[in-house]
């Protein structure tokens, strides 16, 4: 058999690799047959595993060999456990879907254990009847399902630190997650409850012992949010809400309100403690920016990244995310030379609105120094802005709806490490 | 192969001319909704709305001064929160005056928050962390009322109030603009 031969067409410098030549020749695979050797029977070669039958069905978690790829950074308020955040492997992941045991964790007064028989959803304030609903009311109205991410307002916030901080992906960026969410319209409730014309906001209380409440317009409340009772399938995990918390697609996390237990249609803001004193933009000049709700367009490259470093020269895969919460992504760019020359990556076919998109690059690592960049574009406009651009304007340790390229270098032991460009 | 076809096409032609009716057993596809909402009393929903305004709507008839809040902090705040609300394990909750729109900002209670009302919403809600709502009203406000002491914001004679809390003029209360909803 002749050998294929594949002409590399190059989109941009430094071995980005065009992504048509990347989807049609499926470089990667072929790597060499095994050879039939000592436990050969009959000329055909069995690994261990294939010499027995398997364990048995039911209960299963992951491989025993993929261990390692779990929630990292568990970090909790000094004399707490539950006040804090934990982290999305994303470096370990592919597509976009985020595992629900791998979904990221920020908790303010710990994870409730709510029974789902006494619980009961309240509507009320600038309402004509406050209401109550049990899970089993619930249950009976038509629900939707979405693919869509959840970002904290918090995530990458690191990257604010005058030097670039040495950390992998996760523990810089892992503060966002995709899942598919199932629940109900909240607009249907609302609509059963009557709001009257006075109504412009809601505020919405958790069940848990912080009873974290954040406002949320009316607009948002009617447009998409959904009471999500599942993730990926099954009913919300405990550190996700359960049995339901509110969902605002595309919005900070924060306003996301687990373990969803009130909701109070008034006339404004309440102003809460996390609205106000930890969730606010403060600019350079002393104004701080309240209800900075959407997040903004942002994409990581997760692989090749910190603590995946490149063994020898040769093709690799470029993978990674992109999301916005005003969207669909409407396109990735790729840079290896410190942006000087950029390329268009390929979009997995799952390109959904605030939804995380995975984008790809074959790349030709040819042994030097490089720096690799993702930018993100998306279909209103926005483009993903450069950390000196981001920075610009705001008060120097506020960290919230940090969206700026991130820049990964590639020495030429093929080690990475995070660098500002 | 033809005929094979033929005969599924014949078939099909006679299905779709039959005047057949699909009937689910007892029921009907709608688009009405279930209404399953329970109506709830003004007792029951007062019992779970923890909300307050910064108008003070929701806030309780109560009162406290600067003098018990002292007393209760040193019990229920000082071991997270430190001393007069600073150098504890968690967050400061006075100083910082005046470095807000400096090089270094410090945001405490005083420092940074907009509203005073959110003291005692925030405290009634989620404080002290390891026993949330064993606090009176009289309590949470006198709370309020000596961390607003600390801060310089109020003299220790005062009293915070329902009505009280409202009026308090926080120093950084200007300092803040919406970015919802946004202007074209």
């Amino acid at each position: 058999m002749k050998k294929k031969k594949f002409n590399f067409t190059f989109s941009a410098d430094n071995g980005l690799v065009d992504r048509r030549c990347f989807l049609k020749s499926g470089f990667g695979v072929g790597a060499g047959m095994m050879v039939a050797g000592a436990n050969a029977s009959e000329g055909k070669y069995r690994d261990d595993w294939m010499r027995k039958p398997g364990s048995g069905m039911g209960e299963s978690g992951p491989s025993i060999h993929e261990s390692h790829i779990k929630r990292s950074n568990v970090a909790s308020q000094p004399g707490t456990l539950g006040s804090g955040a934990s982290r999305t492997p994303l470096q370990f992941l592919d597509g976009i879907i985020t595992p629900s045991r791998l979904h990221f964790e920020r908790h303010h007064s710990g994870i409730p254990d709510i029974n789902p028989q006494s619980h009961r959803l309240f509507i009320h304030g600038l309402v004509d009847r406050s209401l109550s609903f049990s899970m089993n009311d619930l249950q009976r109205y038509q629900h939707v399902s979405r693919i869509q991410f959840l970002e904290c307002s918090g995530n990458s916030g690191a990257m604010i630190a005058p030097n670039a901080p040495q950390r992998d992906v996760s523990q810089i960026h892992g503060l966002v997650s995709c899942s598919e969410w199932g629940g109900i319209p909240l607009n249907i409730l609302l609509d059963e409850a009557g709001i009257k014309p006075e109504g412009k906001w809601i505020v919405a209380s958790g069940a848990d012992a912080a009873v974290m409440s954040r406002s949320v317009p009316l607009e948002k409340i009617m447009d998409d949010a959904i009471i999500a009772t599942h993730q990926n399938g099954e009913p919300i995990r405990p550190s996700n809400g359960y049995p339901m918390r509110l969902f605002l697609p595309g919005w900070e996390g924060n306003a996301c309100v687990k373990w969803l237990k009130t909701i109070k249609v008034t006339s404004g803001p309440s102003m809460t403690k996390d609205e106000t004193s930890k969730y606010s933009d403060l600019r350079d000049d002393g104004i701080a920016e309240l209800f900075t709700f959407p997040m903004g367009v942002k994409s990581i490259i997760t692989s090749p990244s910190p603590g995946l470093d490149l063994l020898e020269r040769g093709i690799y895969q470029i993978s990674g995310i992109a999301w916005s919460g005003s969207g669909k992504i409407k396109q990735v760019e790729l840079s290896a030379d410190g942006g000087k020359t950029w390329a268009k990556a390929e979009l997995d076919s799952h390109v959904l609105s605030k939804s995380l998109t995975r984008f790809r690059s074959a790349w030709k690592w040819n042994g030097t120094q490089s720096s690799l960049m993702s930018r993100a574009i998306d279909d209103q406009g926005n483009i993903q802005p450069n950390r000196e651009h981001w920075l610009k304007g705001r008060a120097i340790n506020t960290f919230y709806h940090y969206n700026a390229i991130q820049s990964w270098s590639v020495n030429s032991k093929g080690k990475i490490n995070n660098v500002y460009l | 192969m033809f005929i094979y076809k033929l005969k599924y096409i014949l078939i099909f032609f006679i299905l779709s001319i039959l005047p057949i009716k699909i009937v689910i057993a007892d029921g009907e596809f709608t688009t009405q909704k279930p209404s399953l909402g329970k109506i709830v009393s003004i007792k029951e929903i007062n019992a779970v709305d923890f909300v307050v305004m910064p108008d003070g709507d929701g806030l309780p008839i109560g009162s406290g001064s600067v003098e018990s809040g002292k007393e209760l902090f040193t019990m229920h705040c000082q071991a997270c929160h430190g001393l007069d609300g600073v150098n504890g394990i968690n967050g400061d909750l006075s100083g910082g005056h005046g470095t807000i729109n400096g090089p270094v900002p410090k945001k405490t209670v005083g420092s940074y928050w907009p509203y005073a009302t959110i003291l005692f919403d925030y405290i009634r809600r989620a404080m002290p962390y390891q026993s949330p709502g064993i606090l009176s009203n009289d309590e949470i406000y006198a709370l309020s009322a000596y961390i607003l002491y600390i801060n310089n914001i109020i003299d220790e004679k005062e009293v915070i109030t329902q009505k009280t809390i409202v009026d308090v003029e926080m120093p950084n209360s200007q300092n803040f603009i919406w970015a919802y909803p946004k202007k074209d």
